[in-house]
């Protein structure tokens, strides 16, 4: 049951994805490119996005417990540090240079094409790289998910 | 390159991104973050956590073919810069979300609508540094 509905959910995600644009690297720079050919429609999905998640979790987190688990999963870390900073700001310059982001690439390896296919192989990579230079300079850290 | 602007259908896939992130929450009290969904998959903590993350990236993949049999076509995907460029783009993106801890389903869907004060400094973040790149990129380097 628990495979079912997150194969179905991973559906949802992925056809909000492909309808929204997020999966077109060409859209998604345009988006930030205010001072060219600028496309604004990537603020329609994060607006979506947020409004949606935002009234949905008021009632879920509600609940004591989500429907096929023991406990909610939420991030506990309140700390604001270089390690958040640094990495977003890399992750801002690698979206710049690229277009696609994690959460717009996966769901676009389902076209098949050969652009995402290497964009997520690089992407892979690039996560093996930084969770051994992390384990490399503090052998106890443990692995994030 | 030019690109259409598209209100509603960025809306309507917007709204089915928030409903993912909803249902995954109330059935199985997780974040919808794409990076902490591919992380965990690789190094996953148990059998059954593995199976999960499988199914909802298969999922995910199986997205643009629905799209297909609705729409009658794949969703665009035009790629407007070079192999190496996505390749050191994609590298980079992997080391960056890795330390950040996530990308814009995350830290700019799931964080965001937590209030949380993490993500919203990793977002204002990240679309800052994305802004200047691609300002860099086409209007100092003219690329």
């Amino acid at each position: 049951m628990r495979i079912f509905v997150a194969y179905l959910i991973g559906i949802v995600f992925g056809l909000g994805i492909s309808i929204s644009g997020m999966a077109n690297p060409a859209k998604v720079l345009n988006f930030f490119d205010v001072a060219g050919t600028w496309d604004p429609s990537l603020a329609f999905v994060m607006g979506g996005a947020v409004i949606v998640t935002f009234l949905g979790y008021r009632f879920v987190l509600k609940r004591p417990m989500p429907l096929f688990d023991r406990q909610f999963l939420l991030p506990g870390s309140n700390v604001i540090d270089l390690k958040l900073l640094g990495g977003s700001a890399v992750f801002g310059i690698g979206w710049g240079i690229a277009g696609f982001c994690p959460g717009g690439a996966l769901p676009a390896l389902g076209t098949g094409r050969i652009e995402v296919i290497l964009f997520t192989i690089a992407l892979v990579a690039g996560i093996f790289a930084a969770r051994a230079l992390m384990n490399f300079r503090r052998p106890s850290a443990p692995t994030q998910a | 390159m030019e690109t259409e602007f598209t209100p509603l259908a960025s809306t309507i896939g917007g709204v089915l991104i928030g409903t993912a992130s909803v249902l995954l929450m109330l059935t199985l009290g997780r974040i919808m973050g794409a990076t902490g969904i591919l992380a965990g998959f690789f190094s996953p903590a148990s059998r059954e956590d593995f199976y999960w993350r499988a199914a909802i990236l298969a999922g995910m993949v199986t997205g643009p073919l629905v799209y297909l049999v609705l729409m009658g076509e794949m969703p665009a995907v035009q790629v407007p810069i070079s192999t190496p460029m996505l390749l050191i783009g994609g590298f980079i993106v992997g080391i960056g979300v890795t330390y950040g801890s996530g990308c814009t389903s995350g830290h700019g869907v799931c964080g965001m609508a937590r209030l949380s004060p993490r993500s919203i400094s990793a977002v204002a973040t990240f679309m800052l540094f994305t802004g200047l790149t691609v300002y860099v990129i086409r209007h100092v380097i003219g690329a």
